[in-house]
């Protein structure tokens, strides 16, 4: 029992207490990792509270009542050119945004990860054709072959959008891993481990993965951001089908249908899904600069 | 030698193996180009689908048919030959050779004139930002190319497009020239012409520089910081060399070095990526080709504009390792060794 707690005590310091002291003492990552909390507490629980974004609700184009004096809570971000509230839609929209990005950004660390190691690692053939596909797969454009691919798998799953982003994401990762494991491969600890003949699991994840984790969390982090803009932009092209509520399908609709760019009068309705995808990349970005700090084994026991 | 043919091969095949891909995916599209510019034909003549489809077979015989292997081989023999095909939808028949190149020079005056304006400009702030690394201008200026580097280029295009074409006026919203322009180069007014090509161009180009100059200019930086701490550099200040030719000669010529091979393969993925700047712009490039082809299930036009996009990449890569080769003496006495 006190064993057990005594774990828990260890696991809470290790997860929670020494990253939450390196994220305080960090300003531009704790306004970044405020700005992050906020859009998954948003996409988690918004749809909940907030109404459905229903069209033809409200009158079409109202200003947004944020700005008016004095500021009110009725339409924060104004109406569209269907008449539905603005805000009410970013925040639907936010959960599947949140969905594909983090789902594709996973993936593509993973399998980036597992390529990478393997190649380095086990070399010779495999590691020639393991880079030989990364090469091909990297010189396909990306963009046109998402959209292609988007009319075959033709899905509003945000898993499997998140899977479909990832196709050729992972190459970039996967090179500099390969690249670094051949570094680490030749270190006197790796060497050493290879000779008290420990076995390969311990060397990849004991002796290795620690000294690229920094290196991965942000390879991760910049995946997401990548994610975003991929899966925002086959909507706002109009390419998937528009089934749930995104921010791109608020662009598409805004730029295509409605030429809400074109005016004054109408900006509003194009600034607000800008607005949420900026801030989700800033946020990411900002707590990204922390990253460093939250493996760096000395600055952790500094602090603890 | 040697390290030159076997990287000559390796290229090629890359390049094989991604058409071969592209074909394959291709190929899965649900529909296929007939039954597009049969949809065509119903919405422009109002007939029935029947009739639509027998005159989409009429104008279109060139379709291919018999089975993917069949397609497969028939195509990639003509394309090794030159032959691309012919265009489906896109003005029903032209070879996709003169459509594409038709759009290419377009797309190439947009991304090379961004690339050499952000890679220029970037390289220079970034190697002064080197200098003064630590500074409270580094700092601020480390954050402002952080964020400019991850936006997406759309954002930046549709606000670019919205403040200075549509609210100031100052720029035309869509295309690659007016009309006038045209009737003006006809009459012989070529730098008539030429001003209004540029006119049309500014804004596009405008969103690729201020999406791409960050992160050449944090790459720089990141390069001029480490050779700044080289000993060379300790010497060379040593033996009295004037700190301008320090720079250019000792710093710059080092730090670019790395920056070299991504430039080399920014030209054929922004090729890739000005799909979404030429749809917001209606700017007549590869990219919008592209982008109808894919709408229309046009594949020969499809498979040539990819095709086309793959074959720059690789060539970029393989010509930015060839003379990596020539610009760095170390590479170069390695490579003549192996």
């Amino acid at each position: 029992m006190s064993y057990r707690r005594q774990t828990l005590r260890y696991l809470i310091h290790d997860w929670v207490i020494v990253p939450g002291k390196i994220i305080l003492r960090n300003k531009k990552a704790l306004v970044g990792f405020i700005i992050v909390l906020g859009y998954i507490v948003m996409a988690a629980i918004g749809p909940e509270v907030t109404p459905y974004p229903q069209t033809y609700k409200y009158p079409r184009y109202i200003k947004p009542t944020l700005l008016k004096w004095p500021p009110s809570l009725e339409h924060p971000l104004g109406t569209d050119y269907f008449g539905a509230d603005i805000w009410d839609e970013i925040v639907w929209g936010s959960r599947t945004v949140l969905i594909i990005a983090f789902t594709a950004g996973i993936i593509t660390t993973l399998i980036g990860i597992s390529v990478g190691m393997i190649a380095g690692f086990v070399g010779g053939r495999l590691d020639a054709v393991l880079m030989g596909i990364t090469d091909i797969l990297m010189t396909i454009p990306g963009l046109p072959l998402l959209i292609v691919l988007a009319t075959i798998i033709r899905t509003s799953s945000p898993f499997v959008i998140g899977l479909m982003l990832s196709i050729n994401a992972w190459t970039g990762l996967a090179r500099s891993i390969r690249s670094a494991v051949l570094a680490l491969k030749h270190t006197e600890f790796v060497e050493a481990a290879q000779a008290l003949g420990l076995p390969m699991w311990h060397i990849v994840f004991r002796e290795i993965m620690p000294n690229l984790m920094s290196f991965i969390a942000v390879n991760f982090i910049f995946a997401t951001i990548g994610a975003i803009y991929g899966s925002v932009g086959l909507y706002f092209l109009g390419i998937l089908p528009f089934t749930a509520f995104n921010w791109g399908i608020m662009l598409n609709m805004a730029y295509a249908q409605a030429g809400a760019h074109q005016s004054l009068e109408t900006i509003h309705y194009i600034l607000a899904p800008i607005g949420a995808i900026v801030g989700l990349q800033l946020g990411l970005l900002l707590f990204s600069y922390a990253v460093d700090e939250l493996f760096n084994p000395r600055i952790r026991t500094e602090i603890s | 030698m040697r390290w030159i043919y076997k990287r000559l091969i390796i290229a090629f095949l890359t390049i094989y193996f991604a058409m071969t891909f592209t074909f394959i995916v291709i190929k899965a599209m649900p529909g296929d180009p007939i039954q597009a510019l049969a949809q065509q034909f119903v919405r422009q003549y109002y007939m029935s689908y029947e009739e639509a489809l027998a005159m989409a077979r009429s104008v279109a015989p060139f379709v291919p048919n018999g089975s993917l292997l069949q397609q497969y081989v028939s195509y990639m023999a003509k394309f090794f030959r030159g032959d691309l095909g012919v265009s489906i939808s896109v003005s029903t028949g032209t070879p996709v050779t003169k459509i594409l190149a038709d759009a290419i020079p377009w797309t190439v005056l947009v991304v090379a004139t961004a690339l050499v304006i952000s890679f220029g400009l970037g390289t220079l702030i970034g190697m002064a930002m080197a200098y003064k690394h630590g500074s409270r201008l580094d700092s601020g200026l480390l954050i402002f190319f952080s964020i400019l580097r991850s936006m997406p280029e759309y954002i930046v295009a549709i606000i670019l497009l919205s403040i200075f074409g549509f609210q100031l006026g100052w720029f035309p919203v869509r295309g690659r020239y007016d009309y006038q322009a045209l009737e003006a180069l006809h009459q012989g007014h070529v730098l008539q012409f030429i001003a209004n090509v540029l006119w049309h161009a500014t804004l596009p180009i405008l969103a690729w520089v201020i999406t791409h100059i960050g992160g050449w200019a944090l790459g720089m930086r990141g390069s001029t910081i480490s050779v700044l701490g080289e000993d060379y550099i300790g010497y060379a200040k040593a033996r009295g060399i004037p700190e301008r030719r320090i720079i250019t000669r000792y710093v710059g010529r080092n730090a670019i070095l790395p920056l070299f091979t991504s430039f080399m393969l920014s030209i054929g993925f922004m090729f890739g990526g000005s799909i979404i700047i030429e749809y917001i712009f209606s700017y007549q490039g590869i990219g919008l080709i592209l982008y109808q082809a894919i709408e229309n299930r046009d594949w020969f036009l499809m498979l040539g504009a990819f095709n086309l996009i793959i074959i720059a990449v690789v060539i970029g890569a393989l010509l930015a390792d060839l003379l990596y080769g020539f610009l760095d003496p170390r590479v170069r006495r390695g490579a003549q060794t192996v």
